[in-house]
Order: C-alpha cells, then structure tokens, then sequence
C-alpha cells in the first residue's frame, strides 16, 4: 500500500522574481509502506526541494501530496502534525543542534510532540540506543562530540519523533567511509527494526545500491526514473549520462560486456559479482585470486 | 519568506547605470539625498521624481523590485503620516473632533514626507540593486582613502564591510535552513503562542551563532593561508576608472539640484 503519494507536484521558488526558477516540475510517485527508497539527483536537480515537500515544509506550487491518502495541505493547522509522522533529517544534521545536553536535544522534537516524560525519557534512551549513543554521552554537551557523534545525534532527534516515514538528506556527507558504514548499519538496522519507510537521498549510487528496494531518480526537477533497484541500475548507462556516479563494479561489468564478456546481468554490489564471477569460471578461480 | 528580503540585494546587468564609476555613483547618490531635503516644495519633489523616473528607466531593472524595497517600510510611514495629519496645525481646518484636527498643513506635510522618503528609499536602492557589494566597498574604501593620513584604518574597515555584506546572504540561507530543521522537529516558529516562539528562537539564534563564529574562524585561516595581512602595499584586480559618462553623469545631477536650489528660490520670494 502506498504511504505517500503525490499528485502532479510542481515547486516553483519566487514565482514573478526575475530569480524565478521551477525546481520540482509534475513529479507523480507513489512510495510504499515499509520500503527503503534511494533518491538520487545532481545537486539542484529538486531532491531537497522535493523531501520538504513530503513533510510540509514547503507548501507546493500545484499538485498534491497525500499522506495515507489525505492530502496534508487540506488542512493548514494540522501540517505540524504531518512533521512529526514524516521525519526529516536535514543535511548536515549536527548544526540544528541547540541544547545543553545531548539529552535535551534528542528530546526536542517528542517535546514538541507534548509526550509526556516517561515517554520522552524511553525515546531518547532507545534511539540512543538504537544510533549507538552511549548512555553517559546524554548528560555531556552536544558540542564536545566528534563530529559522527553530533552527526548521530541529530539522526536521533527526529528518529525519537517515531516518524512513520523517515527521510535523510545525505546522510553520511562528510564523513569517513567507517563513519560512513557505521551510520548506513544503524539506519538499516533501525527499519529493520521498526519496519518504517525510509527515504535516504544520496548522489552516490555506491552508498544505496546494497539496500534500497527502488530508486528514484531526479534530474532537472523532473522524475527521470522510480523504479525497482535492479531495473534502474539496468539503466547504469544512462544514469551515468546524466552526471550522476554509478558503482565501480557496475562500470567494470560495463566495460566487460563493451568487450564480450556478458554476464547477462547488471551488477551493483560486490557480493552479487563474485558470486556471478564464481559460477561462471567456477570454484578454483576463486582460490587462485 | 527571507528570501524576500531586498535591501543590499544586487542585480547584475549591464545598463548605463551599471556601468557608471561606483565611486561617482556614490558622489551622485549623496548629491541626490542633498536634492530630496533642501527641496521644499511639492515642485521640488516633482523634479527629484523625474530624476529618479529617469535613472531606474535607465537601469532596466523592474519597476517592481523598487516597489518591494518601500514595501517593508510602509507601515511606519503610514504611522508618521498619520500622526502628522491629526496633530500639525495651520491652514484651512477640514475637520475637527475634540482635540483631533485635520488641517491642510498637516495633509500637505504628511504627503510631502511620504514621497520624500519613497523617492529616497528608491534612489538609494537604484545604488545597491546597480553596484555589487564588493565593487561598492571598492569605492568607499578609495572615497575614504584621504583619512589615511590621519590614521583611519580605512582598508581594514572596508574590508570588514565586504566580509559583513558578502556573508549576509549566506547567513540568511543559513537561517533558513535552521528554521526549516527545527520547524522538522516540530518547533512552533511562525504559529503557535509568544512564549514558545520566544523559546524557540533560541533553537535558531544558538545554531547560528555556533556557525557563524566556525565560518569566521574557517575565513580567517583561509586569508592568512594566502598570506593575508592587510592593505599595506595591496594592488587591485579591478581598477576604478572614471569616463567621461561618469563626468556627465554627475553634471546632470548637479544641474538636478542647481534646478531644485533655484525653485526654492523662486517660491520664498
């Protein structure tokens, strides 16, 4: 079933200005419950634009976004509501970040939720948990963390909201590859856990390949493509026209098929190709390597 | 909604006005803001209007955006005039109501100061929306270059105010974006009741103080890496050069003000 839908979207930033300028232009999509979806597009391709259209940030131009099949604009004092069900984490997340303490901050938004404490207390205390904040950071000033920390700990400010739809705006931006994978681990092994919809933008397809159920592409504020994760990479080429990174081992497989070498599959993870490169030239390569 | 904001704001183009020497620009501006105050009648004002009809002609930059810079001013205008109407004395009396009295004195006052303060407001967004911040600082930095002598550290000053303008921008997308992360998380900043707008702006104010000083810092490495240290001994990429447009320029504005000088003149005697 579809989570959120949107109808014929259209952005249009200081419409009448001399600046005037479409960044999201008749996107229609349907996102379904439970799914990880990677959203990729060139910087000003309209994602950005786009997410903050999701959770009410932006109010749209034209078109229509609907949030379990009510429109979240058909009433305007009730769109703080749809913030809290829809879940945005900002790029670079750690410079929102206020409060005197790790704990106070995490507990932002379930305050503005009106949880009461015991509640907001279980909150903080699992997502930090869950995002791998020891218990004796909470009590410590956000702003003496290292920045993976600062950066975990404004992931967990919105994922403590228990956001039906949790959406990151390049999540791991920045950061090292071991900062990388560590925050890619937790945001994997929270959907797991709470079996929500998880948007992650990314402009690199290394990052989600492994674990986005579909992709979505933007390209010059349009939907270029949303489709299964197998299908867009199928379309690696193409994708990769229009400025956008595509794995190395999917541009490897590429260049073998250029040179007769055809797996008859497209590849965008390193398991899928050792295991294809194993059937096909059998067990002993793989010892010779 | 900040984005609106459009004092300081720089269209670029290349239209007359653009091209002028920033430094007579501001000598004209000046002259221009003289012209507006010495002037005392409604004919005066008449003739600063067709000046000022003429330059953002001249411009090619819309109408409209000049219409946006008086717009925020609007409401204290109003207020002003509207005290003036009900409170200054003198000339015919149109009506009266206890101690309120509206007066043609006080209508002609109000009017006057309404189109004074428009055509100013005007003139002087025509000098920000035609002149880059940075070409701007340019010139008041060799405007000012006599006070060197008396020790005025006028490079650093200039300097100051081309960091300060060049990062107006930037701190309002900052902002921006804040707003929007916290609004994310629920935070109540254009509804909700006075007091939890008044602690949310802490939740604005502190990011942006903690960014700012960063970028400060950050700027600050970045020119003593490329050895930075002052104006001393400094050439420039862009010379200033003035042409004879800039001479002409400045002879019709003077005569501008020659014309308002005279029809002040006139109207005493």
């Amino acid at each position: 079933m579809a989570v959120l839908e949107t109808q014929e979207l259209t952005y249009v930033y200081s419409q009448g200005s001399p600046f005037e300028k479409t960044a999201v232009d008749s996107v229609s999509l349907k996102i379904d419950e439970g799914a990880i979806i990677g959203v990729m597009g060139h910087t000003g391709s309209g994602k950005s634009t786009l997410i903050q259209q999701f959770n009410g940030l932006l109010r749209p131009t034209s078109g229509k976004i609907l949030l379990d099949g009510v429109d979240i604009w058909a009433d305007r004092k009730k769109i703080r509501d749809v913030r809290f069900r829809v879940g945005l984490v900002f790029q670079y997340p750690e410079y929102q970040i206020f409060e005197e303490t790790v704990y106070k901050d995490i507990a932002f938004g379930p305050k503005n939720m009106g949880l009461d404490s015991a509640e907001i207390k279980r909150r903080v205390l699992e997502t930090s948990h869950d995002i791998g904040i020891q218990e004796e950071l909470l009590e410590r000033s956000p702003f003496e963390l290292s920045g993976g920390q600062k950066r975990r700990v404004a992931i967990a400010g919105v994922m403590a909201m228990n956001p039906e739809i949790l959406i990151l705006d390049e999540p791991t931006a920045g950061l090292d590859p071991a900062g990388r994978d560590k925050i890619i681990g937790f945001i994997k092994e929270y959907h797991r856990k709470k079996g929500n919809t998880v948007l992650i933008v990314s402009h690199s397809m290394e990052d989600i390949a492994g674990f986005a159920d579909k992709i979505l592409v933007m390209n010059k504020s349009k939907l270029f493509c949303y489709d299964d994760t197998e299908k867009v990479f199928s379309r690696a080429e193409e994708i990769s026209r229009i400025g956008l990174d595509i794995p190395q081992v999917t541009k490897i497989f590429i260049e073998l098929k250029k040179n007769g070498i055809d797996f008859g599959k497209d590849v965008y993870t390193l398991d899928y190709a050792e295991k294809l490169l194993v059937k096909k030239f059998g067990e002993r390569s793989r010892k010779n390597c | 909604m900040l984005r609106d904001i459009t004092i300081g704001q720089f269209f670029s183009g290349n239209s007359l006005i653009h091209r002028l020497d920033p430094r007579f620009k501001i000598v004209i501006t000046f002259i221009y803001i003289l012209m507006l105050f010495t002037g005392n009648s409604i004919l005066c004002l008449a003739i600063g209007a067709v000046y000022t009809a003429a330059a953002v002609l001249l411009s090619h930059i819309p109408a409209k955006m000049f219409v946006k810079s008086v717009k925020p001013l609007m409401p204290f205008l109003l207020l002003t005039a509207v005290i003036n109407i009900f409170f200054l004395d003198g000339g015919d009396v149109y009506f009266k109501w206890h101690f309120i009295k509206i007066t043609s004195e006080g209508v002609s006052v109000s009017v006057f100061m309404i189109i004074r303060i428009i055509l100013l407001i005007a003139g002087s967004s025509l000098l920000t929306y035609t002149t880059s911040p940075i070409t701007l600082t340019d010139a008041i930095e060799r405007l000012l270059s006599p006070l060197k002598k008396i020790k005025v550290p006028v490079h650093e000053l200039a300097m100051m105010m081309s960091i300060a303008l060049r990062f107006i921008p930037t701190l309002i997308e900052e902002t921006d974006k804040i707003i929007s992360a916290q609004k994310a998380r629920g935070a109540e900043i254009d509804s909700g009741n006075f007091m939890s707008r008044a602690k949310n702006m802490i939740a604005i104010l502190v990011p942006l103080f903690v960014s700012s000083f960063r970028r400060a810092d950050e700027l600050a490495t970045a020119m003593e890496c490329r050895c930075y240290r002052g104006g001393e001994g400094r050439t420039r990429l862009r010379q200033l050069k003035s042409e004879s447009r800039d001479y002409i320029a400045l002879a019709v504005t003077l005569i501008f003000y020659a014309f308002v000088i005279a029809v002040n003149f006139l109207f005493v005697s």
